[in-house]
């Protein structure tokens, strides 16, 4: 009985103890997205090269595919720019930009100079379609399923470590899924 | 002297009044003060996620002045209070919200203030019980017959 009494108060401390040092290192920035597994907001925006010409998300249905979302104002995705041209090099999944609240001539002048990683932009003058995607900082890549579920969401500059590591298997894995379906 | 101490009690005046007009907006969104109320309350409720310790009333981040827009739009379209939230808390999660609700994950801290209070009710109540126990115990001790 005098034992309990001072194993329970050391076990609550530890307890306490514990939650507290895991919180010291996470990260108050990394917002967890509520839209993993949960179907993608759908949208249909003007290409950034040619706004007479819409993309929309529903015509990327059947394939895995990566949405980045990008502007020529923000310093994390120049950073990531390298990156993603060599993810596209790999010719996995379309990448898809979305252009969020950028100056059109800004954005096209960054990818003529540096390259162009997509297959195609969207461009989000507005900020809505980011805001139905939970958008809170560029740059943030969203990787959807071939049923058009969101499979995972890397909030900061792509690297290909997460690439490999968090895109990749979730890739393959949805394509064996999909495919045992048909 | 005396006109340094009024002078602080105007500014005091000023900035307690004043409070109300430094919205954001620069222009009102609404011209209806019922609408009007409604808008900044709801703002006041939401957290921008860029700058994650500021409302979206307080914040001229680009974020926070769309997701105003979105609440203004909203209000407009005749959507109710509870309809906005949880248009945010659908795309951002609960974090966006300023006052959490109670939900499964965490009902535990809810909780705790009243779960902590318990605890320490019983064991106030045990050891009061306890020690009125040995009181009752005193008079058989032999010491006790000494005086």
């Amino acid at each position: 009985m005098l034992k309990l009494k001072f194993i329970v108060p050391l076990l609550l401390f530890v307890a306490l103890g514990a939650f507290l040092f895991v919180g010291l290192y996470r990260d108050p920035r990394y917002v967890p997205s509520p839209l993993i597994g949960k179907p993608a907001p759908e949208f249909t925006l003007p290409s950034l090269q040619d706004a007479s010409y819409p993309v929309s998300s529903t015509e990327l249905l059947g394939q895995p595919w990566v949405l980045n979302v990008w502007g020529t104002w923000c310093a994390g995705c120049r950073q990531e720019h390298d990156t993603l041209l060599a993810i596209a090099r790999q010719r996995t999944v379309p990448l898809v930009g979305l252009n969020w609240k950028d100056d059109n001539a800004a954005a096209q002048d960054w990818l003529r100079q540096l390259g162009n990683p997509y297959a195609v932009v969207a461009e989000d003058r507005e900020g809505r379609t980011a805001i139905d995607w939970g958008v809170y900082g560029a740059p943030e890549t969203f990787l959807i399923g071939p049923d058009g579920v969101v499979l995972y969401k890397h909030i900061a500059p792509m690297t290909m470590e997460a690439w490999n590591t968090e895109f990749l298997p979730r890739i393959e894995q949805a394509r064996a899924a999909a495919g045992s379906k048909t | 002297m005396t006109n340094g101490f009024l002078r602080v009690c105007l500014l005091a005046c000023l900035l307690a009044v004043g409070g109300r007009a430094l919205a954001i907006d620069t222009v009102a969104a609404f011209a209806d003060p019922v609408l009007q109320h409604r808008y900044e309350a709801i703002n006041r409720e939401l957290r921008c996620l860029v700058c994650q310790n500021q409302t979206i009333a307080d914040s001229n981040a680009t974020l926070a002045q769309d997701l105003r827009r979105e609440v203004r739009e909203m209000i407009a379209a005749g959507k109710s209070d509870d309809e906005i939230r949880d248009f945010m808390i659908e795309r951002y999660g609960d974090f966006v919200l300023y006052r959490p609700r109670m939900t499964a994950q965490n009902f535990l801290l809810w909780a705790a203030p009243a779960l902590l209070l318990l605890g320490g009710a019983v064991a106030v109540v045990r050891v009061v019980r306890k020690r009125s126990q040995e009181a009752d115990l005193e008079p058989e001790r032999p010491e006790a017959g000494q005086s």
